[in-house]
């Protein structure tokens, strides 16, 4: 994998914006003026303690919310979100979930099967189609996920802590799948996460928020070639002193 | 004819048989249980010029078995049963899509349903036989009624409880207004919709019962009338048998939802004993 990709185009572009929860006196300003670019290709983390308004973020560039002020512009064929939990569908087998998103973009029933197939390959679950979510671990239901999000054949891909509810070993392992996958196929990622060395380990920029209301503090570059390791010096070294960063946002804020 | 006869011949032979077995144990066991404490009551003397034992209602039941007359009133009260069932989930199933859907309507019908599920069927039968004389189409009329709101009432609680994570899920992925509907929300709300249809069916049979003994048609045996038969002449082992077939048949169905439901526990990941 190439490192940081730096393009002109902005494949997600928000500007100036906030989120209001709410109204009057019990009004929640989720998000204040927050100004972000993300370019085409570009894995960016975002990372903060609770309440600084990363998953509004996302769903406000999913599309699932209206920002109260300022505006977003998404450059892309189609976004796709990823959740912390699989968000399976329990009534239908692993390989029915991934057909139903090539279904609801109009695929015939022939491309439906050989797609749905080829993406459980490509998350290594080749021959667990025919399992429901329940009989698949945690690990291999967030892969199932994944499998259906890059069935959407989205350009941005949001990820919502997505392997936040899993151990740390399978957690490792679906790092290094991701950077394998994209390898293959260069989308555009915006990755939230609360663990700054996973964000490391990922991003080729960590975005620092800070909470109540939830502003951008900071942007880290992340110049640490791939194939990286969570638990190498360097990632451990920029996450420490991202880490520091983080602490001194929230000591100011919480006091 | 007494209780030898509900024991099983034979067993079959291999993991099929045991398990049918394994099942059916209890069930024998508590009709021995029923019949064991009938036999008793009979024989403490206890209204016994009125009464009849287990073996004169079983030796009654069988006479009947062998006429024609028990099998068309059977055929008649399951046609209706089936026929009034089959429209109450047909009225249900879109009342309940379109008070889902669309929220003006919800506000104004929505307590209207669960009205109409608490108010008994029966108290129906007088305005339906002004408004349809004695026919079929009253009680027809009272089985929809009856059973309609519960099975509207079902699936517009599983639309309700559809995961918002799921919803989100199907948005993203660009299901839309029908899609949505016939890919995620439906789907999502068979467990409660199938819930709804039980305590549907329940208000039918119970409406159907009600109806026929009310709306007593001539020269249309069904097992309502043969029970007003019975009381007309006194006849307690009859009346009493005729309650034995009525009964078997609400277990019967009982037992296909209990499957259909067991089915869906399964798919599902919801069974928790595996």
């Amino acid at each position: 994998m190439t490192s940081t990709v730096t393009q002109a185009r902005a494949a997600v572009r928000l500007s100036g914006v906030s989120k209001v929860f709410g109204r009057g006196a019990n009004a929640v300003r989720a998000l204040d003026d927050v100004s972000l670019d993300v370019a085409t290709g570009e894995f960016t983390c975002l990372i903060g303690a609770s309440g600084c308004g990363k998953s509004t973020l996302l769903s406000l560039v999913a599309g699932l919310e209206q920002p109260t002020a300022g505006e977003i512009g998404v450059a892309a064929r189609q976004v796709a979100l990823m959740f912390q939990e699989p968000a399976l569908f329990p009534w239908l087998t692993a390989q029915g979930n991934v057909e139903l998103a090539l279904r609801a973009r109009g695929a015939s029933k022939s491309e439906r099967r050989h797609r749905a197939a080829e993406l459980l390959d490509l998350v290594r679950l080749g021959g667990f189609g025919a399992k429901r979510p329940h009989e698949l671990s945690g690990g291999m239901r967030q892969r199932v996920a994944l499998a259906r999000s890059l069935a959407q054949d989205a350009d941005v891909l949001l990820m919502d802590e997505p392997f936040g509810a899993l151990d740390a070993m399978t957690r490792d392992l679906l790092h290094d799948e991701l950077d394998r996958i994209r390898d293959g196929h260069q989308f555009t990622v915006l990755f939230v996460t609360h663990n700054v060395r996973e964000a490391v380990r990922l991003g080729d920029r960590v975005v620092l928020m800070s909470s109540h209301p939830g502003r951008v503090a900071g942007e880290f570059a992340v110049p640490i070639p791939r194939p990286r390791r969570i638990d190498s010096a360097p990632v451990a070294e920029l996450a420490a002193s991202i880490t520091d960063r983080l602490r001194e946002e929230m000591s100011s804020h919480v006091g | 004819m007494s209780v030898d006869q509900l024991q099983p011949t034979k067993q079959a032979p291999g993991r099929a048989g045991a398990k049918l077995w394994g099942t059916a144990w209890p069930k024998l066991l508590a009709i021995a249980l029923v019949l064991a404490i009938w036999q008793l009551v009979h024989l403490s003397g206890w209204k016994k010029a009125i009464l009849p034992g287990p073996g004169t209602v079983l030796s009654n039941l069988w006479d009947q078995a062998r006429t024609g007359l028990l099998w068309h009133a059977i055929g008649t009260t399951v046609q209706r049963a089936l026929a009034g069932f089959a429209l109450a989930v047909l009225i249900g199933f879109v009342t309940g899509a379109l008070v889902s859907r669309i929220r003006p309507l919800r506000a104004a019908v929505g307590s209207l349903i669960t009205g109409l599920q608490t108010l008994p069927s029966i108290a129906w039968f007088p305005f339906a036989i002004i408004l349809f004389g004695i026919s079929t189409s009253a009680i027809m009329f009272v089985i929809v009624l009856g059973a309609a709101p519960s099975v509207a009432n079902g699936l517009i609680a599983g639309v309700d409880y559809t995961p918002p994570l799921l919803l989100r899920a199907g948005k993203m992925m660009g299901l839309r207004k029908i899609s949505l509907y016939r890919y995620l929300i439906l789907p999502a709300s068979l467990p409660a919709f199938v819930a709804g249809l039980r305590q549907g069916w329940a208000f039918a049979w119970r409406s159907l019962m009600a109806g026929e003994l009310l709306v007593v048609i001539a020269n249309k045996p069904s097992l309502g009338v043969l029970l007003s038969t019975d009381q007309d002449q006194a006849d307690m082992a009859s009346a009493t048998s005729i309650i034995i077939v009525i009964l078997v048949l609400g277990i019967a169905v009982h037992t296909l939802f209990s499957l259909a439901d067991r089915a869906i526990r399964r798919r599902w990941g919801l069974d928790l004993q595996t």
